[in-house]
């Protein structure tokens, strides 16, 4: 079986930016795979040319096993796209806007009603589907959003940022619906500006910033790949943290952080054998650990080391 | 989380629910999207009379103020006035078919729509089709308010009504120059302000107000070539008597050559990726 999503050096260029710029993907069906980039990194392009609003600049890219462009029909026929900005019509009611889109779809009128009315049972919207949109707060037009996108069950669905401005109640629910549809075998793309969001749904992401893609796995592999593991120490005083920064430099053969918080030292270490040693010269030389862990690096760290910069300060470069 | 528990069982139901209607005809397509034009008529009445609320007022105003200075008496006044009114009410709300395109494409609906399997331009042709509603119902009230203030129709009721096609035929050429407008600018405040532009010299250099017997050489040329003016000549005939084909025919030549040159123009725009 082909591949749900297959690309080779594809390319978007907007006047002077290069809003992707060669990326290669693959992602396999029926899976939930995750893109993740800061603001203007190039996902919201990616999924343009993949949902066949966009036309590549070059590469190419087969979606379902169909070309974007060569057979884009095909392509809208099977996928479905649930946009970064809610694309729904603010003066209809809820299900209004859902017959709108199913009979767009083909089904009769009263096949139509009746969709309408299911999806907004499912989504817990059913009574608010007589209201009109723009009564619906953020976490309610979101939902509302993807039922659009349900009506023809799809065999791909592309979720643009889908909990990006909604609280964490809200977030949650989406997140519940994202499990449940690739539950039914349905694969996702879903883009997001949020570590935690990758690394808890999708099972492979792929990391972009500039338009480039800067790795690619599943998040265990994309933290091994920043090597080895993290030693997080939390002192009980933070007078104490040069000394320990000095010991642990040592014991370990390892450069050691400075968190933001003062108590707590990281370093990132390739044998995590040394680290025994490096907490007994700790307490031997009289200072006092609160508490300690060895774990994978976070997702927050994986970007760090892989772009140089954080991955939600560039918030400034704000997409029009 | 309570809330989200819930719907799973709905949730695998819909899903499951393997049903792929075949794809809507083109003539279905339009009318859905019609239907949806018509629904936000009913939610949001509001945009119709915002824009019918100046000729209405043009109307009163001019009726009261200058009907006896221009034409002896109000009553007579408002015989030769009202055609034109039609024409400036209609004419007037083409704008809004920019308006709402374009705010379906800064709102991401046209992505939704595009990204169908529909008719590519079933929503404009579902918009146009809205418009048509929206011509006739700011048509309808115009000649209710002239017929309050003393309109009659010397050649009959029928003849209001071919006027109103005739105009409603015009305004859609019009509302093609907009589609092209919607999709140029940044957002819909920009469309409203361009309108302007366009909309006022269009129907204040004419012959809606006062006969341009009585203007100065220069502006009675630009009044007659004004479109405008051959529309309202065409509409007094038709409600009033001694219809001038010639005038109906520069109407349609107009149209022709405004839809000609913005029609294929907004067609590219659409389906060029923005
Ligand atoms: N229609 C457009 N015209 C010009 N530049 C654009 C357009 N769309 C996106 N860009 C630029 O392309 C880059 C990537 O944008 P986008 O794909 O929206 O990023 P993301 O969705 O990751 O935030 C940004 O620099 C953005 O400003
Ligand atoms: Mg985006």
């Amino acid at each position: 079986m082909t591949a749900a999503i297959e690309t080779v050096a594809l390319k978007k260029v907007f006047g002077q930016t290069t809003a992707v710029d060669a990326i290669d993907l693959q992602v396999a069906r029926g899976t939930v795979y995750g893109l993740l980039g800061p603001n203007g990194a190039g996902k919201t392009t990616t999924i343009k040319v993949l949902t066949t609003l966009l036309r590549p600049d070059g590469g190419s890219a087969r979606v379902l096993g169909h070309d974007v462009v060569r057979e884009s029909a095909a392509v809208r026929a099977k996928v479905s796209l649930t946009g970064q900005f809610a694309s729904i019509d603010e003066d209809l009611t809820g299900h209004e806007n859902l017959v709108l889109v199913a009979r767009l779809f083909g089904f009769a009128w009263r096949e139509a009603r009746a969709r309408a009315t299911d999806l907004l049972d499912a989504f817990a919207l059913a009574d608010a589907g007589g209201r009109q949109v723009r009564t619906y707060s953020g976490g309610m037009r979101r939902k509302l959003d993807i039922a659009a996108s349900l009506i023809v069950t799809p065999e791909l669905l592309f979720l643009d940022e889908p909990t990006t401005g909604l609280d964490p109640r809200s977030r949650n629910q989406v997140w519940d619906i994202v499990r449940a549809i690739a539950g039914e075998g349905t694969t996702v793309l879903l883009t997001t500006q949020y570590l935690e969001e990758a690394d808890r749904l999708s099972n492979r992401l792929a990391v972009i910033d500039r338009g480039k893609l800067i790795a690619e796995g599943t998040s265990r592999e994309l933290k091994a790949s920043v090597g080895g593991n993290t030693l997080h120490v939390r002192l009980e005083s933070a007078d104490q943290r040069a000394s320990a920064e000095t010991l642990l430099a040592s014991a370990l053969g390892a450069t050691v952080t400075n968190g933001v918080d003062a108590q707590v030292l990281s370093a990132q270490i390739a044998d995590a054998t040394r680290v025994p040693d490096a907490m007994s010269a700790l307490a031997r030389n009289g200072v006092g650990v609160h508490e300690f862990s060895l774990g994978q690096p976070s997702l927050d760290e994986v970007f760090f080391a892989l772009t140089g910069h954080a991955a939600e300060a560039s918030d400034t470069e704000v997409v029009s | 989380m309570s809330v989200s528990a819930a719907p799973t069982d709905t949730l695998h139901r819909v899903l499951t629910a393997e049903r792929r209607p075949p794809t809507p005809s083109a003539l279905s397509a339009t009318f859905t999207l019609g239907w949806r034009a018509a629904l936000k008529i009913k939610h949001v009445p509001f945009q119709l009379f915002d824009v019918t609320a100046f000729p209405l007022m043009m109307t009163l105003m001019f009726t009261f103020l200058f009907g006896g200075a221009l034409a002896g008496s109000t009553r007579a006044y408002i015989q030769f006035l009202l055609p034109g009114i039609v024409v400036q009410a209609i004419v007037f709300i083409t704008v809004y078919t920019g308006v709402g395109l374009n705010s379906d494409i800064t709102k991401g609906l046209y992505d939704r729509f595009r990204s169908l399997p529909i008719w590519q331009p079933a929503p404009i042709a579902g918009a146009l089709l809205g418009d048509v509603m929206r011509y006739s119902i700011a048509g309808v009230m115009v000649i209710a308010l002239g017929t309050i203030l003393g309109f009659r129709p010397q050649a009959g009721w029928f003849g209001v009504l071919l006027a109103v096609a005739l105009i409603i035929l015009f305004a859609l050429s019009v509302s093609w120059i907009w589609i092209v407008v919607g999709m140029l600018v940044k957002s819909p405040e920009s469309v409203m302000t361009s309108s302007f532009l366009l909309l006022f010299p269009l129907t204040m250099v004419s012959n809606i107000f006062v006969d341009p017997a009585t203007m100065p050489g220069w502006l009675q040329a630009v009044v007659r070539v004004n479109p405008v003016t051959h529309l309202v000549d065409a509409s007094r005939g038709l409600m009033h008597g001694g219809l001038r084909l010639a005038s109906v025919g520069w109407v349609l030549l107009a149209s022709a050559v405004v839809v000609a040159i913005f029609a294929p123009l907004a067609m590219r725009m659409y389906r060029k990726e923005r």
